[in-house]
């Protein structure tokens, strides 16, 4: 088995999220099973192009597709953006170690996300909604550099309406009609009721905010071991052969992505690593 | 178990090679190629380096003659054994595309026409074979390296001409070849001394003709080795380097080594322990089919830490400290040992002569005074 | 389905980096079924003011009518891309920026130096319209070209090249020159894409493709200077072929003096 090849996988759906954003909706020709865990990722494959880590959101396992929200910002993403329903493109995975869900089963769950890619913690919530009686109370804090950055806030409308979740958002720089917090995401941690021993956190976003985040969680009495968090780093192999993810000793695509916070906490926002 | 296995006279030198060739390996040895001593594709003793030795330095290396019966009379040039395992360029898979935009994936087969038998291995290269094993097929077995390292046949020559940039016995990877070989050659003026080291080595031996070893050849070997480690004067710090690098990452050392550092990626590329590599493609003009590439990378390159719109490492003094830091600290996170098998090659082939020893030295000095 | 158009249009330059694209052999054939090539006169297809998806741009920027040409080309354009090292950093030409000698030397070279009408400065195309790619060599590596074509084609840029010479090197199995002779390589600053070529054959690279990204060209000089070359030689390693690349004009101008020429 070449843990390098990918498998052919043809594109069954696709949804603008924003200018940049879009969603890609995956099924895999070889009709395979296929399964993941919430905060594993992809390698997505443009046909001549290369490949790119993208982080799975969610599968519908009856209709046997994959979904993948994916920005535009590098020379794969904005090529994989042109692509049409019926394209076909590579996909490899799923990778790396995801949420902690079993270990969150019965706790209260805290969920901090910064900037745009939120798409992490997106397959936390639909487990944790696919999945309602195994989990406490859900806590959902967003936070964008620009109110305009927000993606999905129907989705947050709708997930705000539900029993037992509570949704925070905040955005730096706000813009007409903005209702959120203006300020940075930790700060919506007052407006939470926390319960620090029935708390789990998961982290994602930003080194410097997930730095911060853990720190004032922490404070407020959230086990250092209960707070996890999604890494980010350049992968191309996914499989810890590369090098280029290393971050100290870890592999981020084969230790990680998601971390205890612990794990990562010493060289976690330090420049160069 | 290394054991001896016998004496071989240098006029039977060949009749080793021609056992390699007849076995079906494709047998490398180091010849003089391009003012280096390189590993070449070898069937003749004759192209063996006789009589020549090396003179090597920081970011300096000239080859020398020298009146010696000796083919291995110097210490390794810039080609470890990591190209023929992990190649610095290679094909990994194809794809195809017909006209209905559908992809086909195939594998390239990476099996080797002929499995290779490698002559004039240093124990270092040997160390650094170990953590390469480690690294490609610990977790995921890599196919292209597990392929070529699976019939790969070892011949070592314990080092007794250690370079001034060599400090394998301080990492305590040599000179003496220990294990991970085949069979190991201790050379003498007149011959070889000759163990073997597995069930292949040991079926080697028996096509050979070999004599019995006496003392004053064993007490010879022996002290040639001891005289090895003992001419070294390099040294890296004997403190916990993971510890002690890690706490001095604000050390102003980074920024003076930055300033001489090119930045070029010599020292990572002959380091026989630097596994990094990229990932391209390369599709055909008509772009009806593509292959997937993987080369040999580097952490002083530019791409090597960049994420869409953020450099994790936009300063050569963040990539120097993450190479140091990761080569002798993080590894035993990693490997449960330090990257750094002490072959000084890092040392000779930087084109500004970069001492990681001086630089560790420097770095951890604090520690070293306080050591008693 | 309409093809992509192409042009490749010509400034000042000697030629050799359109000769990538006519010396690519079979490669040129298969190209020609791919895009409807509009201008390239080295292949006899004249329209200068064709409206194009990609326009190869070859050639520097010295005089007015280029100046005035090279607008055009951008407007007629949906991409742009510099061919080589006279498009992307001025080449040799652009060597007469150095100092105010122009005049000097065109009133020395020319019979009639009345006929000739040059700007006193070679430009790289980018000084003067948005570039979108960079191909850098002197010549282009042909197949480097093609792979560029490649990408545009399929939609997406090409992947930038940021590897030092050094890294192709090695992985060529080639031996370092600087360190076994001791020769002035520029490899460990210049931009790859040669596939080493120089080395490879026992030569010092003399950095036609560039500088390479992040390079340190202080200590790459006083390393020159310990294998002996006076200033105004390391001067030259640097101010050559892609003198206006800023990397090499910072770093060539920290030895350089007017007038060096005639040490």
């Amino acid at each position: 088995m070449n843990p390098y090849l990918p498998r052919e996988a043809e594109i069954v759906s696709r949804h603008e999220e924003s200018a940049t954003t879009f969603s890609l909706g995956l099924r895999l020709t070889d009709g395979q099973p296929y399964r993941f865990a919430p905060g594993q990722f992809n390698m997505l494959y443009l046909y001549g192009c290369g490949e790119v880590p993208i982080s799975i959101v969610g599968d519908d396992p009856v209709a046997g597709t994959l979904s993948h929200t994916i920005r535009a910002v590098g020379r794969v993403t904005q090529g994989l953006q042109q692509l049409a329903v019926g394209d076909r493109i590579g996909l490899r995975g799923p990778y790396g170690r995801g949420w902690p869900m079993a270990a969150a089963e019965g706790r209260n769950l805290i969920v901090v996300t910064g900037g745009l890619g939120c798409a992490p913690s997106v397959s936390i919530i639909h487990h944790v909604l696919d999945n309602r009686a195994r989990y406490g109370h859900l806590s959902i804090l967003q936070g964008v550099k620009h109110a305009d950055d927000l993606i999905w806030r129907e989705q947050y409308d709708a997930w705000a309406a539900l029993p037992d979740v509570t949704v925070g958002l905040a955005a730096d720089v706000a813009s007409p009609g903005w209702h959120g917090h203006v300020g940075l995401v930790t700060a919506l941690f007052d407006q939470v009721t926390l319960q620090p021993e029935q708390t789990l956190a998961m982290l994602c976003g930003p080194e410097i905010m997930m730095r911060a985040a853990a720190e004032q969680l922490h404070a407020r009495g959230v086990a250092a071991d209960d707070i996890y968090l999604s890494m980010e780093r350049n992968m191309q192999c996914a499989v810890g052969h590369c090098g280029h993810c290393q971050h100290g000793g870890r592999f981020v695509c084969r230790d990680g992505p998601v971390f205890a916070w612990p794990e990562v906490r010493a060289l976690l926002g330090v420049r160069g690593f | 178990m290394i054991k001896e296995a016998g004496f071989l006279a240098r006029a039977d030198l060949q009749t080793l090679l021609d056992r390699l060739h007849d076995l079906g390996y494709r047998v490398i040895g180091p010849v003089v190629d391009d003012a280096a001593i390189l590993y070449r594709d070898i069937d003749r003793v004759e192209q063996l380096p006789l009589g020549y030795t090396d003179d090597q330095a920081p970011g300096s290396y000239r080859l020398s003659q020298v009146d010696t019966p000796r083919c291995f009379a110097w210490a390794d040039g810039p080609h470890a054994l990591k190209p023929f395992l992990f190649a610095p360029r290679e094909t990994m898979w194809q794809v195809a595309r017909d006209s209905d935009g559908r992809l086909a994936f195939s594998a390239v087969d990476p099996r080797p026409a002929k499995a290779l038998a490698v002559v004039g291995v240093r124990a270092c290269d040997l160390a650094a074979l170990a953590l390469q094993d480690r690294h490609f097929l610990d977790h995921v077995n890599d196919p292209y390296y597990e392929a070529r390292r699976a019939g790969l046949f070892l011949v070592a020559v314990h080092c007794a001409y250690p370079a001034d940039t060599c400090f394998c016995a301080s990492t305590g990877d040599g000179p003496r070849a220990t294990t991970g070989c085949d069979l190991a050659l201790h050379e003498l003026d007149d011959g070889f001394i000759v163990e073997a080291a597995s069930p292949r080595g040991h079926a080697v031996c028996d096509g050979l003709s070999l004599r019995a070893i006496d003392d004053d050849q064993r007490r010879a070997a022996n002290d040639a080795l001891s005289e090895a480690a003992h001419r070294q004067f390099r040294r890296l710090p004997s403190t916990d380097l993971h510890n002690g690098l890690l706490a001095r990452l604000d050390h102003p050392r980074w920024e003076q080594v930055a300033s001489r550092c090119l930045a070029c990626g010599s020292c990572t590329s002959v380091c026989p322990t630097c596994f990094c590599h990229a990932e391209s493609d390369a599709p055909s003009l008509d772009g009806n089919d593509s292959e997937h590439l993987r080369e040999w990378d580097s952490c002083f390159s530019a791409g090597h830490a960049q994420l869409h719109g953020f450099q994790v490492r936009p300063e050569i003094r963040q990539r120097y400290r993450q190479w140091l830091t990761h080569k002798l600290g993080s590894w035993h996170e990693q490997y449960g040992r330090s990257g750094c098998v002490g072959c000084g090659r890092c040392i000779t082939w930087c084109p500004v002569g970069i001492d990681i020893t001086a630089e560790a030295n420097a770095i951890c000095a604090d520690t070293i005074e306080e050591a008693p | 389905m309409n093809k992509p158009s192409i042009a490749v249009h010509k400034f000042s330059s000697c030629d050799g980096c359109q000769l990538a694209f006519l010396n690519a052999g079979e490669e040129l054939l298969t190209l020609a079924g791919l895009v409807d090539i509009r201008h390239f006169l080295e292949a006899g297809v004249a329209d200068e003011q064709a409206r194009v998806d990609i326009a190869f741009v070859e050639g520097s920027i010295s005089t007015d009518e280029e100046v005035e040409r090279i607008r055009r080309v951008r407007e007629n354009s949906t991409l742009v891309v510099t061919l080589g090292a006279c498009a992307t950093a001025g080449g040799l030409q652009a060597l007469r920026n150095l100092d105010d000698s122009h005049t000097a030397w065109k009133n020395a070279v020319y019979a009639q130096p009345a006929f000739i009408r040059t700007l006193d400065r070679a430009e790289p195309v980018s000084a003067h319209i948005k570039v979108d790619f960079q191909l850098w060599g002197c010549p282009v590596n042909g197949r480097q070209v093609l792979a560029a074509v490649r990408q545009l084609l399929f939609g997406v840029l090409p992947a930038v090249v940021h590897d030092k010479v050094c890294m192709e090197c090695k992985r060529q199995q080639a031996v370092c020159v600087m360190v076994t002779s001791g020769k002035p390589c520029m490899g460990p600053v210049t931009r790859t894409g040669c596939g080493a070529l120089c080395p490879r054959f026992g030569r010092d690279c003399y950095a036609c493709f560039g500088p390479a990204d992040d390079v340190n060209t202080d200590a790459l000089s006083q390393r020159l200077e310990g294998l002996g070359l006076p200033p105004a030689d390391v001067a030259r390693r640097f101010l050559f072929i892609t003198s206006q690349a800023p990397a090499f004009h910072a770093a060539g101008l920290r030895h350089y003096r007017p007038g060096f020429v005639d040490d």
